[in-house]
């Protein structure tokens, strides 16, 4: 198949380009919720993204929750934003960040005012907001401008058999266009990652990724009270025939292709090497993994699944595919692109890479996936320790 | 083609994937290796449904489990070639 040159996109005021076209109103911190959901009730077109923390949070911990935050508003799939938190320091060091982007930004801060008249003055400019981002036209944009971020869940060896090596196929002939890809998941390349601290393209690459996955296991070690036998693998992935971690992990693996990734990323960073495949230190949870990655700035998501996991993001459309032929079946309302038919041989592996090409261009060009449809908009903070 | 029952990642995999519904005990299935394109044979001697594995060879307790050409576990209870080897006969050597 000769991959096409361009996709339909938003073009933004930074140069990059978005899949979608979002007004969000961003809460700062848990209490500013009900504010943010308010507006998002009174002014069509536009999301509240409620999360669960923001508050009395330090070190490493709140820099992180800053970085997802800062993030999610740069994202090029969001057109303009509104930040709402309870004090208005911490709310202006969010703005200002997003602000560096030239997309519109305002901040609005409750304390001293209260809900009821926030909700009107922010109501007020959202109203602005959406009808000013209603009127953004999708032009032509390089395969380059997208940025596609991967993470599979619900595994199991149909996974690693079929649609995770999908994935790495699409990768495969994708990477060569320029396109920015990220994968994560740190727990769950547990028993390949000596095999994929190899695939670091630099030296300053594989150190990076051994360090990462070094701390995460001293972490474990540290904290855990028992093995991780009990959650990893999942009942799920059990039950669809994964035994042991390594297994899900060298599964997991298939999802790079044949890329080298050039950098490793913190959670929710943003990637500065220019264009090819970049490690982003994720946990493995679906919704905590795509929230960081879509705070890194990738603005499609690419999700496989085996027993079929539901998750969508409010921002990043999330597609998924799987290659059980039960679950496309059973719960084919989540299934975007179904490569069953790998399994029985019908379909090759490089045909399946083609048709998920296809796919994401549809989505990047517009068309709601199933997440989208069904309304799954998990919106989830990583937290690194407990707050103050 | 025959039909594919079972495919096995790569030539030095010791078990293999079911990729239909289920086999049977006693049925004769045909197996696709992936990494050179070549079949094998395999008759079963368990029930074992769709995604479970089947042990290509006789293994021993504290044998390795490869899968992608790779070590995904270690046997902790004898099996025998055409059997289900799942959480029940294997264990992650990491814990």
């Amino acid at each position: 198949m000769e991959i096409p040159k361009s996709f339909l996109g938003y073009k933004r005021e930074n140069g990059r380009a978005g899949t979608r076209n979002h007004v969000i109103i961003l809460p700062v911190d848990d209490i500013s919720n009900a504010c943010a959901e308010a507006v998002a009730n009174n002014i069509k077109g536009t999301i509240a993204l409620p999360h669960s923390y923001g508050r009395l949070q330090f070190g490493a911990d709140l820099e992180l929750h800053f970085r997802t935050m800062i993030g999610t508003g740069k994202n090029p799939n969001v057109a303009a934003v509104i930040v709402v938190g309870i004090e208005p320091k911490w709310t202006k060091r969010i703005v200002d960040a997003i602000a560096t982007t030239g997309k519109p930004v305002e901040g609005f801060s409750i304390e001293g005012v209260g809900d009821i008249d926030t909700i009107a003055k922010v109501s007020k400019k959202a109203q602005e907001f959406s009808m000013w981002a209603s009127e953004k036209q999708r032009e032509d944009c390089p395969m380059s401008d997208l940025w596609i971020s991967v993470k599979c869940g619900e595994s199991d060896t149909t996974s690693g058999l079929a649609s995770n090596p999908t994935v790495g196929n699409l990768m495969d002939k994708l990477e060569p266009l320029g396109v920015h890809l990220c994968f994560g998941e740190t727990s769950e390349l547990t028993g390949a990652e000596t095999v994929c601290e190899k695939r670091g393209k630099t030296p300053e690459a594989q150190a990076k990724f051994k360090k990462t996955w070094n701390d995460y296991n001293d972490f474990i070690l540290k904290e855990a009270t028992d093995d991780l036998s009990e959650s990893q693998p999942t009942a799920g992935n059990i039950a669809g025939g994964l035994t042991t971690i390594e297994e899900k992990a060298f599964g997991n693996f298939q999802k790079i292709g044949g890329c080298q990734f050039i950098d490793v990323l913190e959670p929710a960073e943003e990637p500065t090497k220019g264009a090819g495949l970049y490690f982003m230190d994720t946990s493995s949870a679906a919704a905590e993994c795509v929230t960081l990655q879509a705070a890194g700035g990738f603005n499609i998501h690419l999700f496989p699944t085996g027993q079929g996991n539901i998750i969508g993001n409010p921002i990043e459309p999330v597609i998924k595919l799987t290659a059980n032929p039960l679950t496309a079946k059973a719960m084919s309302e989540h299934i975007d692109v179904d490569v069953s038919k790998i399994l029985s041989r019908e379909m090759n592996l490089s045909q399946a890479g083609d048709e998920l090409i296809k796919s994401t261009l549809r989505v990047a060009n517009g068309r709601l996936t199933c997440a989208e449809a069904l309304g799954h908009k998990e919106f989830v903070m990583t937290k690194l320790y407990r707050s103050a | 083609m025959s039909n594919t029952d079972i495919i096995i990642h790569d030539e030095k995999d010791n078990v293999g994937v079911v990729v239909i519904e289920k086999i049977t005990p006693d049925q004769d299935c045909n197996c696709w290796i992936m990494e050179n394109d070549k079949s094998v044979s395999i008759q079963s001697k368990d029930e074992i449904p769709l995604g479970h594995k089947i042990a290509m060879s006789d293994l021993n307790e504290g044998d390795t489990i490869l899968k992608y050409g790779h070590d995904i576990g270690k046997v902790v209870k004898n099996i025998k070639k055409g059997e289900h080897v799942h959480v029940h006969n294997v264990k992650t050597k990491k814990w």
